[in-house]
C-alpha cells in the first residue's frame, strides 16, 4: 500500500465528510458543533465558534441567509432545524464585538475596491493575517447591503465591528471613485488588489473574465474579483462572504508566493457523501419563538438545538465490536495501518487491530459508499508476512491446527469404494469433521443413496486459515493440492457443508464448482425421514426444538443466496418456525471466530459473541460447526442444523458443549479411520492406548484451552519426563513438574502419579527459549 | 551473588528427581527473537536443569515475548 493507495482507501469512508448543513454553508461554519454546544446550554463556546470563521460574526450571525437550512436532513422527517434562528439567539445573547487574535504583522499590502460584503471579509481575513488592508469605498459609508437590513441589525453593530477592523491595520478610504485608472493605481502600489464587482462593475466583465476556483482575474497579475450579481438570482449575504473568502485565500497566497490553485476543492458550498441514517428518528416539530419578534430566546435555541440529529455515518462501527473497541472509524484506521506498516524500528502497537478483525466483510454491506474493512486487513497482513513481521502470537496455533488437518491423520480425498472418479465430491470441512458428535458417516450415506454419478469424500482443509493469517502462499497451496486430487477424480462438483470452506473455494479455485450441501439436500436428495410432521417430542433420536429458532448465518455465507434461502426452507419442511435475528443473511454477524479473531485477540472475539447471543433468547441454529460450538462455549443453545436433520444420538444436541481443541483433533482422525473401516473395509491398526493415560480435570481443561494447549502437548511432556526421570519433584505435594520444549514453544506439566495415571493439576507454556530446559532432538 | 530478576516459585520444596539433589537459584540465559537476557530460576547444581514456575511463563514472559515479536 502506497500514499496514494492509502488516500483511495481513506476515501472510501465518508465519515469525516461535511454533514449537509456545513457542507451548504459558503463558510463551512461547524454548524453540527454550534447545535452540539447550544443543546448543552453553552451559548458562549458556540459564540467563540462562530467568531473562528465567520467575518465581522456580530454583523454576519445576525444577517445570514442561512443556507445551510435547506438540506437539513431533519427537513425529511419533520422541518429543518431553524440554523439562522439559533445564530441569532447566539449573537444576540453572548455581548459585544470582540478583536479576534491576528497574525503578526507581514509587511505586505493589500487594496480593497468596494465596501459591501465580499469586500469586508476580504479585509477582514487578510486583516486577520496580518496584511495591511486599505478598502477604497464609493460612498460615504461603509457596508453596502448590510446598511439596508436595519430591522435584523441592532444600531451601532456594524460600527464596532468595523472599529475592530481599524485596530486589524484596516483603513477605509471613503468617498472614492473606483474606475480603472484607480485600479491601475492601486495595482502598482499594493501587492494585491480585490474588485468587489456587485454595484459598480467598471471593468465591465463577467465571472468569464476569473478563474472559477481562485477569482483571478485572468491576464491581470495580482487582481482578484468577486461579489458578481447574477441577474435574477436572490443576493445571499452569505455566498458573498464565501466569494470575499475565496478572493482573501488566493490573496494571501498570492502574496506568500504560493500555488493559489492547490488543494481549493472544498472550498464555498460543496457537495457532501455523508450518509446519516434516520431510521428510528422520531419526529419532533420545530421550537416557535413565543414571541415571533424577538426571536428565539436562549431557552427556546436550546430546545431547537436539541433537534439536531448531529449527523454522521457510523454505519458499520454501529454493529461491529471490533470496529467500536479501538475507538475511531474505517478512516482513522487505514492511517494507522498505514503508519503501523511503515515502522521500520520500534514497536508495532497496531499489529493487535491488524490482526484482530473477523474479516466478515459486514462493514462492507453496511457502509453506503461500499468500505471494505477485510480488503485493507488482508493486504495488511500480508504485507507485514512477507516482511517477515506477523508476530507469532498472532496464528501460530490455527496454522499448526490447519498443518494437522493437511496431515495423513486426517485427509482424505478419494471417490466412493471402488471407484476412480466420481461426479460430486462430499467436503465436511475442518471443523464439520472435528465435531465429535459429528453426522458425517451418516450424511456421507445420505448424499451417496441419494445422487448419481458416484459421491467421493473429500477431508481436508480448504486453507481459509491460512488466507485469515495473511499467508496467501500457504492458502494457495492447500488449494493447489486439494486441485491435484480433484482433478485426479474426473473433477467432481464439490459438496461443501461450511460456507467458509465454499467461500475460500470461491476465492482460490474458481473453476472448482461448489454446492452447499443445504442446496443438495433440498433440491436434488431430498431430507432424511426424521421429525417430520412432529414437531417436538423426542423422535428418532432427537428433539426438535419446541418454539421458534433464530438461524445464526454463517459470515463467510453471507452472499450465498441460495444456500441461505435452503436453510430456512429445510427448517420449514421440518416443521421448525424462525424468528430472524435482527443481523442475518447478508448482514450477518461473526461468532468471533472468523480472520481467527479469537486466536488474536480472544477478549474481544468473546464480546463479539457475546453481542451475537444476546440478539434473541430464542435458540440457535447455525449452519457452521465453529460457530456451532463457540455460541454452545459461551452458554448460547445452539443446533448445528445437521443434529436436526442426522440426529447423533444425543438427546439435547443444542446443549452440548464445545468439544474444544484437542476433541476436535482426535474426532478428525477418528473420523478417517472410521470412514476407511466402514465405507472402504480397510482395517485400521488399532490406536495404540498412550503409555500412561492423563487425567485432565475441566477446570484444567478450560485454562489449556485458553492458553491453547493440546493435551498431546501435555502427555508428550509427561511421558518423556517419566521415561527419562527428567523432572522436578515437590518432597510436599508429591506433584512432579516437567518442561519439554519442541520446535517453538516449550510445554510445563504439573502433574501427580495415581494408579498408573498422569494427574494433570496446571499445564502452561512460554515460546522463550531457555537455556536450562530440555529440548526436542532435531 | 548475581542482581538479576530472580523467578522462583510461590510454593513447594523442589528437588532435581534425576539427580536427587534440591534445586538452587542460578542464573540461567533466556533468548527470543532478537532477545537476550539472564534471569535466576531454580536449577539443579548437578544437571543444570532449570524451573520455569507458571506466574513466569504465562505472565513477564508472555509479555515480553509479544513485545519482541512486536518489533
Amino acid at each position: 500500500m502506497d500514499q496514494q493507495g492509502l488516500h483511495d482507501i481513506e476515501y472510501r469512508c465518508i465519515q469525516e465528510e461535511q454533514p449537509a448543513c456545513q457542507a451548504a454553508c459558503p463558510l463551512h461554519v461547524d454548524v453540527r458543533k454550534v447545535m452540539t454546544l447550544v443543546r448543552v446550554g453553552d451559548l458562549a463556546g458556540a459564540r467563540k465558534l462562530l467568531d473562528r470563521t465567520l467575518p465581522l460574526p456580530t454583523v454576519l450571525g445576525r444577517v445570514c441567509d442561512h443556507l445551510c437550512q435547506g438540506p437539513c436532513v431533519r427537513g425529511s422527517i419533520d422541518t429543518s432545524l431553524a440554523m439562522g434562528a439559533v445564530e441569532r439567539t447566539i449573537i444576540n445573547a453572548t455581548g459585544a464585538a470582540t478583536k479576534p487574535l491576528a497574525m503578526p504583522g507581514k509587511g505586505k499590502r493589500a487594496a480593497v475596491m468596494g465596501g459591501d460584503v465580499s469586500a469586508l471579509t476580504v479585509a477582514w481575513d487578510l486583516g486577520k493575517k496580518g496584511y495591511g488592508v486599505d478598502v477604497y469605498v464609493a460612498g460615504e459609508a461603509v457596508g453596502g447591503h448590510l446598511l439596508g437590513l436595519s430591522e435584523l441589525l441592532p444600531a451601532g453593530a456594524l460600527a464596532a465591528e468595523l472599529e475592530i477592523m481599524g485596530r486589524l491595520n484596516v483603513v477605509f478610504r471613503a468617498g472614492q471613485t473606483l474606475n480603472a485608472a484607480l485600479l491601475d493605481r492601486l495595482g502598482g502600489e499594493y501587492d494585491a488588489v480585490y474588485v468587489e464587482m456587485l454595484d459598480a462593475n467598471f471593468l465591465s466583465v463577467g465571472r468569464e473574465a476569473v478563474d472559477a476556483v481562485t477569482l483571478a482575474l485572468l491576464g491581470r497579475d495580482g487582481v482578484f474579483c468577486g461579489g458578481f450579481v447574477t441577474p435574477g438570482q436572490p443576493l445571499s449575504v452569505i455566498a458573498l462572504a464565501g466569494e470575499g473568502r475565496k478572493a482573501a485565500v488566493s490573496m494571501d497566497r498570492h502574496m506568500a508566493g504560493v500555488s493559489i490553485t492547490a488543494s481549493r476543492e472544498r472550498e464555498g458550498a460543496c457537495p457532501t457523501r455523508l450518509f446519516t441514517n434516520t431510521q428510528g428518528v422520531i419526529p419532533l416539530p420545530g421550537v416557535v419563538p413565543a414571541d415571533p419578534g424577538a426571536g428565539l430566546t436562549p431557552a427556546e435555541a436550546q430546545a431547537e438545538a436539541a433537534r439536531c440529529l448531529e449527523c454522521q455515518c457510523l454505519e458499520c462501527v454501529k454493529s461491529c465490536t471490533y470496529l467500536a473497541k479501538y475507538k475511531g472509524y474505517p478512516k482513522v484506521y487505514a492511517r494507522q495501518i498505514y503508519n503501523n506498516l511503515s515502522i521500520v524500528q520500534g514497536a508495532r502497537s497496531y499489529n493487535q487491530m491488524i490482526n484482530s478483525c473477523t474479516l466478515c466483510g459486514q462493514c462492507e454491506e453496511l457502509c453506503p459508499s461500499g468500505f471494505s474493512m477485510p480488503d485493507l486487513i488482508v493486504a495488511a497482513r500480508r504485507d507485514m508476512v512477507s516482511r517477515g513481521k506477523m508476530p507469532l502470537w498472532a496464528h501460530e496455533f490455527v496454522l499448526e491446527d490447519m498443518a494437522f488437518s493437511q496431515s495423513a491423520a486426517f485427509r482424505l480425498v478419494r471417490a466412493a469404494p471402488g471407484e476412480a472418479s466420481c461426479s460430486h465430491l462430499f467436503f465436511p470441512g475442518c471443523q464439520l469433521g472435528g465435531d465429535p458428535a459429528a453426522s458425517v458417516p451418516a450424511v456421507y450415506a445420505h448424499l451417496r443413496a441419494g445422487l448419481a454419478g458416484g459421491v467421493g469424500l473429500g477431508l481436508a482443509c480448504c486453507g481459509a486459515p491460512a488466507w485469515w493469517a495473511g499467508r496467501q502462499e500457504l492458502a494457495e497451496a492447500a488449494m493447489a493440492a486439494f486441485r491435484a486430487d480433484w482433478e485426479a477424480l474426473g473433477q467432481p462438483r464439490v459438496i461443501a457443508a461450511c460456507a467458509s470452506c465454499q467461500a475460500t473455494f470461491a476465492r482460490l479455485a474458481p473453476e472448482i464448482p461448489v454446492v452447499s450441501l443445504w442446496r443438495v439436500l433440498l433440491d436434488e436428495t431430498g431430507l432424511p425421514q426424521v421429525g417430520v410432521s412432529l414437531p417436538s417430542g423426542p423422535v428418532a433420536g432427537v428433539r426438535l426444538p419446541a418454539g421458534p429458532v433464530a438461524v445464526h448465518d454463517a459470515c463467510t455465507g453471507r452472499h450465498d443466496v441460495a444456500g441461505l434461502a435452503a436453510v430456512r426452507e429445510i427448517l420449514g419442511r421440518i416443521g421448525v418456525a424462525v424468528e430472524e435475528l435482527p443481523a442475518s443473511g447478508r448482514l450477518a454477524s461473526c461468532c468471533g471466530f472468523g480472520g481467527l479473531q479469537a486466536n488474536a485477540n480472544p477478549e474481544l472475539a468473546a464480546a463479539t459473541l457475546a453481542r451475537r447471543v444476546a440478539e434473541s433468547p430464542r435458540d440457535f441454529v447455525a449452519t457452521c460447526s465453529m460457530c456451532r460450538d463457540r455460541l454452545a462455549g459461551a452458554g448460547k443453545r445452539t443446533y448445528h442444523l445437521l443434529d436436526l436433520l442426522f440426529p447423533g444420538g444425543s438427546d439435547d444436541p443444542a446443549e452440548r458443549p464445545d468439544p474444544g481443541f484437542s476433541y476436535r483433533h482426535e474426532a478428525r482422525a477418528r473420523l478417517k479411520r472410521q470412514m476407511l473401516e466402514t465405507v472402504w473395509h480397510e482395517p485400521q491398526p488399532p490406536e495404540t492406548p498412550p503409555a500412561l493415560p492423563l487425567v485432565i480435570p475441566d477446570v484444567v481443561r478450560q485454562v489449556m484451552e485458553a492458553r491453547h494447549i493440546l493435551d498431546t502437548d501435555v502427555a508428550r511432556t509427561v511421558a518423556r519426563a517419566e521415561a527419562t526421570g527428567r523432572k522436578f519433584t515437590d518432597t510436599a505435594t508429591g506433584r512432579h513438574l516437567a518442561g519439554f520444549a519442541t520446535a517453538r514453544v516449550t510445554y510445563w506439566a504439573l502433574y501427580e502419579l495415581i494408579d498408573g495415571a498422569a494427574h494433570i493439576h496446571a499445564a502452561y507454556s512460554h515460546r522463550m527459549n531457555v537455556s536450562g530446559v530440555d529440548r526436542q532432538e532435531g | 551473588m548475581n542482581d538479576t530478576p530472580t523467578y522462583l516459585p510461590e510454593s513447594g520444596s523442589w528437588l532435581c528427581a534425576a539427580c536427587n539433589q534440591p534445586l538452587v537459584a542460578a542464573p540461567v540465559g533466556v533468548t527470543y527473537l532478537q532477545g537476550g537476557f539472564t534471569i535466576t530460576l531454580l536449577t539443579c547444581p548437578a544437571c543444570g536443569l532449570s524451573l520455569v514456575p507458571e506466574f513466569l511463563a504465562v505472565g513477564k514472559m508472555f509479555e515480553v515475548e509479544q513485545l519482541l515479536e512486536d518489533k
